[in-house]
């Protein structure tokens, strides 16, 4: 135990003296949630609209002159197909379409029911839900006012993004960057220090000393599980205060999954090291089997439904997949153990094979 | 000739003075021995004479030219031999060669000449095609020696170039630069292992900034009664 | 029994057989110095021994256990300096020391007597990073780091390559204090000169002893006519010298030149074959022969 705690504090020492760790830790997760966060933008005016009018009755013209007269949206065309339309968006002249169906007016008073259809340029994905949610809100107002309340008359609004079908909005990319910086610091960090015990030859001292492999081990991971958990939350924070990120399900079912997620990185991470022999190799390794991968494999960047099969199937083998699927399920759905337990299943069943096969890995004695 | 004439080669960081206006002069076709302890000031002064570092004061000639406003031409005259040989180990000993003989801006019939002349010389003709880093140490450090007087230089720095070989090997690497010297290349040694000293034809001796002993080995074990190089150095820092 | 044992050890890498069938004791509280170049396999003896590498062949033990069956308590007795400077260079002299302590069950305060003469030192510098020493006080601290559990056996990689001469000196004189704590002193050094700083040696190339005895004997036992032989033109006196009918070996040692001839060759002999060379200053002297002439003879 003492020995244990000495191994601990000489990690932190290591920690806090070496100021480009410490703007990983720290630095990486505040820089990472503001880009991703004010990449968002929220203010606009005079948004270029084209509107496919196939009713061409009262309601309809009133309806384009609603939108128009809020002054978010400009009204630049009226194309009179669809591929028109089309073609306006290729050309960027347009971020959003709006299809009026024929009989507007009558289906709207009559069946009480009838559906516009708003296409918005998803190319670049956070300024087209910003339309898309104001042009909802205008058709809202809008049925409400000539409808004396929402029960009686319904317009639906049809919402199709072209292009990016799934976004990247303040709720998809919190969960995604928890995953990355974890995975950052529990197996890129753990994998580096490891390396570089052995890279200075201290290593070789810690094996010829009393200390078990399991106090080694404990004693590099610690920290990284303390820091990566207090990284976690400095995220959900930022989140919730900055950008109104919820969290809508328990906060406790939360913090076990950050730290089962961490446990799994972590073995990854004492994994890496037990094969890479120097610090520049464990970088490496870390960087291309794990960050990368999951950057750009697990849903946080791409949908994973959009993927081609072969890259499917990889994203299934990647933590931060299940990970994120478990961050939004609690956070943006509120949803309980009953509905994530197979996303928990699979991380955990990876989590011991991967603990076991970096502790039989793990070498008591040197090349 | 002097093909190295300091005189007062001073250098300061801040208030503190590295080498304090040393003088001494490295005759040609000499192998002269440069050594101090650890923070003597060896290193600092060695930087200056290859162009590294500018000095703070003094006049100083190397190969002829000024050290504080020709440093450029005088990279052209010298070759430098580090501890670590600094030779690719992934590339091969002609493709080395090539790429230093190229790096001083050799024609390429010199450069063809040159490979020649050195495989002949470290008698790796036969693994020329080999990897530097598949070579054992003692040829490693032999080509590396090659390879710094590739653009025939003036004079060769050499950086503590022989630890840890066996004492044939080492001899070969010194019968080696006492070939260069007959030849007329000046060969400039820094080092702190005093075994080493012995075999250089003069030997300057830095203690805290400034240059204590200057003398052939004979001389200074005569001047502090020792048997060794290494009982003269621990007479003078101590 | 806090010697060392070791009984027909071989170890390869591949195709390199970096220990060939290596047999030898030390004795307990000896202090034996393993002399070698780069490469010559005192590293790998050192990694065997400290339980860090297990060999292909052969058994060992140290201080009666061992190295493979007992590694777990031969990892509690013994002390290691590896080869390259291993301790943590962004924590300070004395967290070094108290981290090397812990992690052995152990206090500073415990065993302080053993180190005192060195740490005192070093003791000015506590606070500073350890990365932060000059060589030779990054060295003194290893050693006390190495010696704070107070081992039964010291393990001393080339503790001397990359140290200035002064620190060398002091390190052997420092081993020497060790000798009465009766520590059993095992220790590497690619520097012939430093060979008679041990009690006994052995002469290590590619795997293989050449030669194992106290240093005296070892230079004792080099019975040929051996000759310091310089002129004013030293380079062409080597290459002349190879020539002569009377020439064993001749060798660069330095200012001199070491001349092994065939038995019965006299001084004038050498004289006059250097003045026919056309030499002057010439310089023949009887030469006593020194670890390296041993080392050379024998490879």
């Amino acid at each position: 135990m003492q020995s244990y705690l000495a191994f601990v504090r000489k990690e932190f020492y290591h920690i806090l003296r070496d100021t480009r760790t410490l703007v990983i830790l720290f630095g990486m997760p505040i820089a990472q949630v503001l880009i991703f966060g004010y990449a968002v933008t929220n203010e606009f005016r005079d948004a270029p609209v084209a509107v496919i009018d196939n009713a061409r009755d009262e309601l309809s013209r009133e309806l384009v002159h609603e939108l128009v007269s809020s002054g978010y949206f400009k009204l630049v065309d009226q194309p009179a197909t669809a591929d028109e339309l089309d073609a306006l968006f290729r050309a960027g002249e347009v971020k959003l379409g709006v299809f009026i169906p024929p009989d507007f007016e009558s289906d709207f008073f009559r069946r009480k029911q009838t559906t516009l259809q708003f296409l918005a340029d998803g190319s670049d994905p956070n300024y087209a839900t910003t339309l898309l949610n104001y042009g909802s809100q205008i058709v809202g107002n809008f049925q409400q006012r000539h409808a004396g309340g929402p029960e009686n008359y319904q317009v639906g609004v049809e919402m199709q993004l072209m292009y990016n079908p799934e976004l990247i909005s303040a709720y998809n990319f919190i969960p995604g960057v928890v995953a990355i910086i974890l995975l950052l610091i529990s197996a890129m960090m753990t994998s580096l220090t490891i390396a570089k015990e052995k890279e200075m030859g201290t290593m070789d001292l810690l094996l010829v000393s009393p200390l078990s492999p399991l106090t080694i081990i404990l004693g590099k991971v610690t920290p990284y599980v303390l820091l990566s958990m207090s990284n976690a939350l400095l995220i959900l924070l930022l989140g919730y205060f900055v950008f109104d990120v919820p969290v809508l399900g328990s906060f406790w079912l939360l913090t076990g999954f950050c730290l089962l997620y961490v446990l799994t990185a972590l073995s990854l991470g004492i994994l890496i090291s037990t094969k890479a022999s120097s610090q520049q190799a464990a970088m490496m390794g870390s960087l291309f089997s794990l960050l990368m991968p999951s950057m750009l494999l697990s849903g946080f960047i791409f949908p994973i439904t959009s993927m081609p099969w072969m890259l499917q199937k990889v994203s299934g083998v990647i933590p931060a997949t299940y990970f994120i699927e478990l961050l939004k399920g609690v956070m943006l759905k509120g949803l309980g153990m009953q509905y994530l337990w197979f996303p928990t299943l699979v991380l955990a069943t990876m989590t011991v094979v991967l603990l076991s096969l970096s502790w039989f890995n793990f070498k008591i004695r040197t090349k | 000739m002097n093909v190295i004439t300091a005189t007062n080669l001073t250098k300061t960081f801040g208030n503190f003075t590295a080498v304090d206006a040393i003088s001494f002069a490295v005759k040609r076709g000499e192998v002269f021995g440069f050594l101090g302890a650890n923070g003597a000031g060896k290193t600092t002064a060695i930087k200056m004479l290859i162009g590294l570092s500018k000095p703070s004061g003094g006049s100083t000639t190397v190969a002829g030219f000024d050290l504080t406003t020709q440093s450029e031409k005088i990279k052209e005259r010298i070759g430098y031999m580090s501890q670590k040989f600094s030779l690719y180990e992934d590339l091969s000993v002609r493709q080395n060669i090539n790429f230093y003989g190229g790096v001083y801006g050799l024609s390429r019939k010199t450069i063809r000449s040159q490979t020649a002349r050195i495989l002949d010389e470290v008698e790796l003709q036969a693994n020329a095609n080999d990897k530097v880093g598949s070579l054992p140490l003692g040829w490693k450090q032999r080509l590396s020696f090659a390879v710094a007087s590739v653009h025939d230089p003036d004079i060769v720095f050499l950086d503590e170039p022989t630890g840890g070989v066996d004492p044939a090997t080492r001899r070969q690497f010194w019968e080696m630069i006492y070939a260069a010297a007959a030849g007329g290349r000046t060969i400039f040694v820094t080092t702190h292992y005093m075994d080493e000293a012995e075999y250089c034809d003069r030997i300057s001796i830095m203690v805290a900034g400034k240059i204590a002993a200057l003398g052939t080995p004979g001389e200074l074990k005569q001047q502090y009664q020792a048997n060794s190089m290494g009982e003269v150095f621990l007479r003078l820092v101590r | 029994m806090n010697g060392i044992e070791i009984e027909n050890i071989s170890k390869s890498y591949g195709a390199t057989l970096a220990l060939d069938a290596l047999t030898f004791t030390v004795q307990p509280g000896e202090r034996f110095g393993l002399l070698g170049p780069d490469g010559a396999g005192k590293s790998t003896l050192f990694k065997i021994l400290t339980t860090l590498l297990i060999p292909d062949t052969g058994r060992a033990s140290v201080a009666g256990w061992d190295v493979n069956k007992d590694f777990a308590t031969i990892r509690r007795h013994i002390g290691y300096m590896p080869g390259r400077f291993s301790l943590y260079p962004d924590l300070s002299v004395a967290e070094n020391l108290n981290f090397f302590a812990t992690i052995f069950g152990t206090k500073v305060k415990a065993n302080y007597e053993l180190i005192r003469p060195i740490y005192e030192q070093i003791e000015p510098f506590s606070k500073r990073r350890a990365g932060a020493l000059s060589g030779g006080m990054k060295q003194k601290l290893a050693l006390c780091c190495a010696l704070i559990h107070q081992p039964k056996v010291l393990f001393l990689d080339e503790p001397t390559t990359g140290v200035d001469a002064v620190s060398r000196d002091e390190f052997w004189v420092m081993l020497g204090e060790l000798k009465k704590a009766g520590i059993t002193i095992l220790v590497s050094t690619p520097y012939m000169d430093e060979a008679a700083r041990c009690e006994r040696v052995a002469l290590l190339q590619t795997g293989k002893i050449l030669a194992l005895d106290t240093p005296a004997n070892v230079v004792n036992a080099f019975n040929q006519p051996l000759w310091a032989v310089r002129a004013d033109n030293y380079y062409q006196l080597l290459l002349d010298l190879r020539q002569a009918s009377f020439t064993e070996r001749a060798e660069v040692f330095g200012e001199f030149i070491h001349l092994t001839t065939h038995t019965g060759t006299d001084r004038e002999s050498i004289v006059a074959y250097a003045q026919s060379g056309g030499h002057g200053n010439i310089v023949v002297e009887p030469a006593k022969a020194s670890i390296e002439d041993v080392f050379l003879a024998l490879m």
